[in-house]
């Protein structure tokens, strides 16, 4: 993929290990693209790791702190976290049920040789009967926007009759690819896996109808107004994800212990996770200090949002702040005022706010 | 590869100075400084009448990626600021040697002499 990353100019950076395209020209518009149109990503640095056996749902619903007892259809997937010990997240990750004793994970590239690392000492500890595959052998697109699942089945126009009865986190196989109804963005479209030699044709084919080149810098914009966590900003090893906006990912109702599920306080969440919008001018970006009168918090991850014209921010807030209320944040020496709301602040191509 | 007129002056931290008739210096950030940041969304310019040292930071530009520091090419007075680019910050990737920021009275008419010429600027924005 590197070649035609080239071919269309784009920006390079590593990440993870990987040499990834940040933008192919300007970000702002190929954030745009997505949500007006269609934008495509090369995500290929994420990993996916498929476990098999016939231990595998039990050792799942261990390791990870959402329920894998939710996937009962093949193809239905689930968002959560892997923690830790001490309740910390070690990475947040999708699990896909694919058939009776198969699973499949993506996880991020940052992460991926930690996450596996931690999930062979699991297996070892346990002593669980599984088998771990890490399949290095695929790459991954996200073609995203309200024309995303038009273009690809204008792409793979046999992939239509499996993937249009696909509901949001389904996915399904054809042939050499894994086609899933996700995505980072807030916007409809699909995810897919195939072989490696085969993403640069696909990639290609779906150039030629239009859809838009977009690197890391758009994702990034797009899934902070989603209201979407970035892992190692948002959350990490020593955030709980109740601290972290993600309450919804952990299944605590009931019996089942899972990995870290005794260290996450029994009184819940020391901060409220939300949304700031700068009310002034500026731009707001992680680790800035937020004042909310006599306490203070800290954002964790800011930029400037395209959709809304105006910076946005995820924060890590005292207790008592609310959406609604206005805070102030400090960009070097300022203090400028920010609007508390609740995320996200925009999706499906339309501010929310 | 990024414009790099001849009939500027440059620094290594990528600003370019122009002499005025008048003798001020205008000062901007060059292309390939632009290119590297991306889509420029705030800039925060220096007041009027503020004196600066050479290579004292006295403009922030803010991508969608980054925060960036302006340097002072040599030391002098705030004799103007471009309003136009703060309220429209985007100029700036669109022509970064239009789009100017800042105007200096310089302390010492001379200093602009000892900045780059194009053919040395080039050599560092190749680098990177």
């Amino acid at each position: 993929m590197y070649a035609a990353h080239q071919a269309l100019s784009a920006r390079m950076v590593e990440f993870g290990g990987w040499e990834m395209p940040v933008n192919y020209g300007s970000q702002i518009e190929e954030h745009h693209a997505v949500r007006r149109r269609a934008g495509m990503f090369d995500i290929s640095h994420m990993l996916a790791i498929d476990i098999e056996g016939s231990a595998t749902r039990r050792f799942l619903s261990r390791l990870i702190a959402n329920d894998v007892a939710k996937l009962i259809e093949p193809g239905k997937a689930l968002y959560s976290c892997m923690l830790n010990a001490t309740g910390g997240v070690i990475d947040d990750l999708i699990v896909y049920f694919l058939g009776k004793h198969e699973f499949r994970l993506i996880v991020n590239a940052g992460t991926a040789a930690k996450d596996l690392n931690w999930i062979q000492s699991c297996k070892e500890d346990w002593q669980a009967d599984i088998a771990i595959k890490p399949r290095h052998d695929l790459a991954m697109i996200a073609v995203q926007g309200p024309q995303a699942r038009e273009q690809v089945w204008a792409a793979l126009p046999e992939s239509r009759g499996v993937t249009e009865p696909l509901k949001p986190f389904q996915a399904a196989s054809l042939h050499e690819y894994f086609i899933a109804r996700t995505g980072y963005t807030g916007e409809d479209g699909f995810e897919l896996l195939l072989p490696s030699h085969q993403a640069p044709g696909l990639w290609a084919r779906l150039l030629e109808l239009g859809v838009a080149p977009c690197g890391l810098g758009a994702r990034d914009t797009l899934r902070l107004e989603a209201g979407m966590n970035l892992y190692g900003q948002d959350m990490d090893e020593e955030t709980s994800p109740l601290d972290a906006g993600l309450a919804w990912t952990v299944a605590l109702g009931d019996e089942r212990e899972f990995v870290g599920k005794a260290a996450l306080p029994r009184d819940g969440r020391r901060w409220n996770f939300l949304g700031l919008v700068l009310l002034d001018k500026g731009v707001l970006r992680g680790h800035q200090t937020v004042y909310c009168g006599a306490e203070t918090g800290l954002t964790t991850s800011g930029s400037f949002s395209p959709t809304l014209q105006q910076s946005i921010a995820l924060a890590r807030l005292p207790l008592a702040v609310k959406p609604g209320d206005t805070v102030a944040v400090a960009i070097r020496d300022r203090h400028v005022p920010a609007k508390v709301v609740k995320p996200p602040f925009a999706r499906h191509g339309q501010p929310l706010l | 590869m990024s414009l790099i007129p001849s009939d500027l002056k440059y620094t290594q931290s990528h600003e370019w100075a122009r002499r005025e008739t008048d003798g001020s210096v205008t000062i901007g950030i060059t292309d390939h400084a632009q290119e590297a940041l991306g889509d420029l969304v705030y800039i925060e310019l220096p007041k009027l009448g503020q004196h600066v040292e050479a290579k004292q930071e006295f403009v922030v530009v803010e991508s969608v990626k980054a925060a960036s520091d302006v340097y002072a090419p040599m030391a002098g007075t705030v004799s103007a600021v471009n309003q136009d680019i703060a309220d429209a910050p985007e100029t700036v990737n669109g022509d970064a040697y239009a789009a100017w920021l800042v105007r200096l009275q310089p302390d010492n008419a001379a200093d602009i002499e000892s900045l780059l010429d194009a053919e040395a600027y080039r050599a560092i924005a190749d680098e990177g």
